[in-house]
């Protein structure tokens, strides 16, 4: 790792005025994605601004169906809150599912999503939720948020503070794990509201990063199950090839894990 | 059997020490004034090295020395070589290449080091080597062995033309052409063996330390066989002299064959000290590990195997490209010959045999043994194509296994071997028993109905451990003799320290080896102590691998123990003045058969070393030394079943059942001896369905972390169901063959028959991952729709 | 450079650090605690756990400097007594062949114990394989392993 100048900022303020005052600054959050990536030396910022101080950005809120995730709250947090598996139990399942115990004890939803990795789980979730996130600045919703690959809609210095979303009526998530990285080689968030409305939301599959289903969407609005997903004809345009597999397999784990998502 | 004696499930005595976070492994190690080093390594497959500027690195923070590849051969240091000499067919020797420590003129695979560079920590020493600037002319790369063989690829080696080593053979090409031209069925397939990291978790790690008063070096390094460490960096690579070098390996965490060899970076941390005059200390990361571990596998071949109408073989002929890497590692040459063409006749009695093996250089890391050598990839081709084989005849793979089962021993194949005892049908029997394999129809028929495929599949392997007798190696062009050693030293006290030439890196010989010796004298193991892994401790040693610690380096110390038995005898009887014949060791004691008279263990052991009442003649101390050279190798056999089922919409394969029926001859500990066979299984299942070393068609590695190389995990394997049923090696003293491969030589077949059975085709490599499984699936529905 | 203070195995430890410093090698290095193990590069083999404020983290995966203040147990520290309950039965049961992830392990599976205990949650075969998503054994198959966490975790409720 590089030389870099260690802060711990004391609230979101003094995080911002320590990132603009930092010559090539960077927020750490849980650092489960940064660390290692500054171990290889693939990133070298001069400055790291810890916020896991900022006990305002740390909590889940469930009010209703009405859900608000602080920033810096770890993976664990989310999967073991009994008031969130209650209204919305696939974002529990979700978060249960990302990384390893050791990498949910300290990664964080706020920190995911920042990073948009195409094969994090945080980004289906939230997209398929119609999830808002809060930021310093303003409100962006899931939709305009992700951009593409490792690139989001956030401005230099803007600092994601929280998400917030509607329980939908029914929603269910399912991955493919990568055997070897255990991302989601695909991953499945479906969702829908009690207006009938139906979102479907890819990660791990697109080149451009997670990506709405259209087709999915259509199929299990006029139909939720599984044979509705059966009658769509997903295409491997557009989908990732690796090492791993390629498009077409990933085409086929769309369906497969939408499917499951249902079950 | 006595509690802590042979057989017995004793716990071992090694592990306080790691469960506690008390283990001492190289890295855990610090010396005064430690200096650290980083190497410059080479991002590119193939290239020239035009140019090194080492000037801005040598003016940063904390360097003490930056060091490239002309001054480490301008002081002398020679080439890294293959110890073990394989001609071709017409006679002529193997093409080796040039292999220095750190890269002169070119470089011949992406991790390949060019300069070395010393700092007082260790970041000091990676951003210094970030800061050497080496320029490059790019050159075409190969990775793949058959295009490294095909007309104007990029020549790896000058003195290899064409990329080939070797193309050497072994049985009667003309007799086998003859069976199976005559044969009534012939079963043709291709194979791949997939290409392996080995990834003990401990990654390598070298501390050179030269001592300049006494012109005497030190090194603590990651070695399965220090002394033959020692015996290479002075004999070959001119580092230091034997007797000015001590190499010392302390805990090692895991091995697998990776830690048999030399590797550059010993030989360039021990000649740095010695520039330097600081003690030098490198640890690989994992990713360095990925690039220049030494890889394991990589074969491609094809086979015909011919029945007669009876079902019974005639004859065997496989073709075999072996991809050795970049340069000959220390035993490459041996691996894809006499540890793989000598185990083609598996379990069967097969007439005839021929086999061709051309070795070849390409542009990737080298290649060399890696848990089973050779004998993976033998018995994956063997146990594949018997399977083909049953299923083309419409015969159940068991039967034609048990058909065709060598059933009276010794038994002298076509390909060398002679095997020494076995009972196959037994393993067969147990294993199938132990898996309900008749049930297995009705599993299936429910499977389905839960709309998964289900697919059992069997191995019947057969392995070659304690690779001996050295006459016999060395008539083969081995450079090393493959006896053990052993020293017993009886203590005044009568505790004893056994000195041997093995080395434990996990496989629990401070607890078995002195399990041997409290069986043999009747005394607790707490009073024995093995001591290993210290060249100044130890005479010398051949190491571990191979299997080779309980048939051969247990063989030592047994044949130590005999004289140590003989000497305690004639001073027992001198002092009780009985006849020695009368005498015997038991529970600690030397008694007077069928009498109460007797000497307590300790007694002897201070009379032996107060020398007041020895026999004429006799020296004082109770202490003796053997060197034990096996008269065959070892036999392990065994069968494996795999059940497994496959997800057809992802084809996700689940592992529902493993069975395993081993002859390990005499087991020693059969917890241990469990354990060995539980991790190899997890490596052969992890070869089977989830590891593989990729490299781009520039060389470059895309499988360099875990995050790509799948790693077996908890959740990929099932509890496993390990049964023996033994016969006993008649080569060695205690009838042992050998434990710590078999899992791995065993599995991968069992795993890939049961999946092609599962899904109903058999076209399918490894590693069989989902995607591969998915595709497999969908290409059998479509023929199956065609037709 | 940076002031770390925090707390380890009980004793508080203090040390001016670079910035950059990771909390294994603050304790392999500063501290001399070596049973805490490096095995990769990608957060990935578990080598490095140890337990922050109670919870498993991956010392490889966390700075020093952002464990300030924190209660850190690493695998010389567990036991209060001779052995941890979850150590003996990793000796009792075979769970550990050269050692190197082992002490990981332990910390994970005491970790997982912990949380399954705390919730009223079964710890089945197949959670525990599960829950060991983030450690890697080349040696034992994970067999001995879990057998060593099913019987240490009875043991850890027991007493």
């Amino acid at each position: 790792m590089y030389d870099v100048t260690y802060h711990r900022a004391t609230s979101v303020d003094d995080a911002v005025a320590r990132l603009s005052a930092a010559s090539e600054g960077q927020l750490l959050a849980g650092g489960q994605t940064l660390l290692p990536t500054m171990k290889h030396r693939l990133a070298a910022p001069s400055d790291l601004i810890d916020l896991r101080g900022i006990a305002d950005l740390v909590g889940v809120r469930v009010s209703g169906r009405s859900v608000t995730i602080g920033a810096m709250t770890t993976h664990a947090a989310v999967a073991g809150n009994a008031e969130l598996a209650k209204v919305c139990p696939a974002i529990v399942k979700l978060a249960g599912g990302i990384g390893d115990p050791a990498v949910r004890h300290q990664g964080t939803i706020g920190g995911s999503i920042a990073n948009n990795d195409p094969a994090a789980d945080y980004p289906a979730g939230l997209m398929a939720l119609g999830a808002t996130i809060h930021t310093n600045r303003r409100e962006i919703a899931a939709d305009d948020f992700f951009t593409g690959l490792f690139s989001t809609a956030l401005d230099e210095g803007e600092i994601v503070t929280a998400v917030s979303f509607d329980a939908p009526e029914t929603c269910g998530y399912a991955k493919f794990p990568n055997p070897a990285s255990r991302y989601a080689m695909t991953g499945v968030f479906v969702a829908k509201g009690g207006d009938g409305v139906v979102r479907v939301a890819v990660t791990g599959a697109g080149s451009d990063g997670v990506f709405r289903h259209e087709g999915l969407e259509q199929a299990l609005s006029k139909d939720w199950s599984s044979a509705a997903v059966d009658g769509v004809s997903v295409s491997a345009d557009g989908l990732m090839s690796d090492i791993h597999c390629d498009a077409a397999y990933r085409a086929n784990l769309i369906k497969a894990m939408a499917k499951r998502a249902l079950a | 059997m006595t509690e802590q004696g042979i057989g017995a499930r004793v716990l071992r005595k090694e592990d306080k020490r790691f469960i506690t976070g008390k283990g001492r492994y190289t890295d855990d190690i610090r010396n005064e004034r430690q200096a650290y080093a980083a190497f410059v390594r080479s991002p590119h497959a193939h290239a020239k090295v035009t140019g090194i500027d080492s000037a801005e690195a040598e003016k940063m923070d904390g360097v003490i020395a930056v060091l490239n590849g002309k001054q480490l051969t301008g002081d002398g240091i020679g080439n890294l070589i293959c110890g073990w000499a394989v001609n071709s067919k017409d006679g002529s020797p193997m093409n080796m290449g040039a292999w220095s420590a750190l890269a002169t003129d070119k470089v011949r695979y992406v991790g390949d080091a060019v300069v070395l560079v010393v700092a007082e920590t260790q970041a000091a020493a990676r951003a210094a080597a970030e800061a050497v600037v080496v320029d490059y002319e790019e050159l075409p790369a190969v990775v793949h062995a058959v295009d490294a063989l095909k007309d104007g690829a990029p020549q790896v080696h000058e003195n290899a033309p064409g990329n080939l080593i070797f193309d050497w053979g072994i049985g009667e090409e003309a007799a086998v052409d003859k069976a199976l031209s005559g044969a009534a069925h012939v079963t043709e397939l291709e194979i791949v063996n997939n290409r392996l990291s080995p990834n003990p978790m401990e990654p390598r790690s070298a501390i050179a330390t030269y001592d300049e008063a006494e012109d005497h070096y030190t090194l603590y390094t990651t070695s399965q066989n220090p002394h033959v460490a020692r015996l290479v960096l002075s004999a070959f690579y001119q580092v230091a002299p034997e007797h000015k070098l001590r190499v010392i390996a302390p805990d090692v965490g895991g091995g697998f064959g990776s830690k048999i060899y030399i590797y550059p970076e010993e030989i360039a941390c021990l000649w740095a000290s010695m520039k330097t005059k600081r003690s030098v200390k490198w640890t690989s990361s994992r990713s360095e590990a990925f690039l220049t571990d030494a890889h394991g596998r990589d074969h491609v071949s094809t086979a015909r195997i011919g029945f007669d109408e009876n079902n019974r073989i005639v004859g065997l002929k496989v073709d075999t490209v072996a991809n050795l890497g970049a340069y000959m590692s220390l035993f490459s040459s041996a691996v894809p010959t006499y540890l793989y063409a000598t185990l083609l006749s598996g379990q069967y009695d097969i007439a005839n045999i021929y086999c061709n093996v051309r070795t070849v250089y390409t542009n990737t890391a080298p290649v060399d043994a890696y848990r089973g050598a050779g004998r993976p990839e033998a018995c994956f081709l063997v146990e594949r194509i018997m399977e083909t084989a049953a299923r083309e005849l419409g015969v159940d793979p068991s039967e034609l296994r048990r058909a065709n089962f060598i059933k009276a021993f010794p038994h002298q194949t076509p390909v060398i071997m002679t095997y020494d005892a076995g009972d196959f049908a037994a393993n067969l029997d147990q294993a199938l028993e132990a898996a309900d394999y008749k049930g297995f129809p009705a599993r299936r028929e429910e499977a389905a109905k839960r709309g998964k495929l289900r697919g059992i599949g069997l191995a019947s392997y057969i392995e070659a451990c304690g690779i001996a007798p050295s006459a016999a190696v060395g008539s083969l062009g081995a450079g090393v003799g493959l006896w053990e050693s052993a020293e017993v030293r009886v203590n005044p006290v009568g505790t004893i320290e056994v000195l041997t030439g093995s080395h434990s890196h996990g496989q629990g010989h401070e607890t078995t080896f002195a399990q041997v010796v409290a069986e043999r004298f009747g005394l607790p193991i707490e009073n024995i102590q093995i001591v290993h892994g210290d060249t100044d401790k130890v005479q010398f040693g051949m190491g571990t691998y191979g299997s080779r610690s309980g048939p051969v380096g247990l063989s030592a110390i047994v044949k130590a123990l005999d004289k140590v038995e003989a000497k305690v005898k004639k001073i027992a009887a001198h002092v009780l003045e009985v006849s020695e014949d009368d005498l015997v060791v038991e529970n600690g004691e030397v008694k007077v058969a069928g009498t109460d008279r007797a000497m307590a263990w300790h007694e002897v052991g201070l009379a032996a070393y107060t020398a007041h009442n020895l026999p004429a003649g006799m020296e004082p101390g109770l202490k003796e030394g053997a060197f034990y050279d096996p008269e065959n190798f070892t036999f392990p056999a065994g069968t494996y079943v795999c059940e497994v089922e496959v997800d057809p919409e992802t084809g996700e394969t689940k592992i529902i059942q493993f069975v395993a029926s081993d002859d390990f001859g005499t087991i020693i500990n059969p917890m241990i001896v469990e354990g060995q066979v539980h991790g190899g299984i997890a490596q052969g299942v992890g070869q089977a369905m989830l590891e593989t070393v990729v490299y781009d068609e520039e060389g470059q590695l895309l499988s360099a972390s875990y995050m790509d190389y799948t790693m077996p995990r908890a959740d990929n394997v099932p509890s496993f169901v390990i049964h023996h049923h033994s016969t006993k090696s008649p080569s060695n003293p205690l009838g042992m063959k050998g434990c710590g491969e078999a899992g791995a030589i065993g599995t991968p077949p069992a795993v890939i028959n049961a999946i092609t059975d599962a899904i109903g085709n058999n076209d399918l490599q490894m590693p069989a991952t989902p995607p591969r499984v998915w595709a497999a699936l969908q290409a059998a529905s479509t023929k199956i729709a065609a037709e | 450079m940076t002031e770390v203070s925090m707390t380890v195995n009980g004793k508080a430890a203090r040390a001016s650090v670079p910035d950059n410093t990771l909390l294994v090698d603050f304790l392999r290095e500063h501290l001399r605690l070596t049973g805490t193990h490096v095995g990769c590069d990608t957060s990935q083999c578990g080598a490095c756990v140890v337990h922050v404020n109670g919870r498993a983290v991956k010392s490889c995966t966390t700075l020093a400097a952002s464990a300030e203040g924190a209660e850190v147990t690493t695998i010389e520290g567990l036991a209060n007594g001779e052995l941890h309950p979850m150590q003996a039965a990793f000796k009792e049961n075979h769970g550990l062949q050269c050692g190197f992830c082992t002490p990981g392990m332990i910390m994970s599976a005491t970790d997982m114990v912990a949380r399954y205990q705390a919730a009223g949650k079964e710890l089945t075969e197949e959670a525990i394989r599960h829950e060991l998503e983030g450690n890697i054994c080349r040696c034992t198959g994970y067999h001995n392993i879990v057998r060593a966490i099913q019987d240490g975790a009875a043991k850890m409720a027991a007493g």
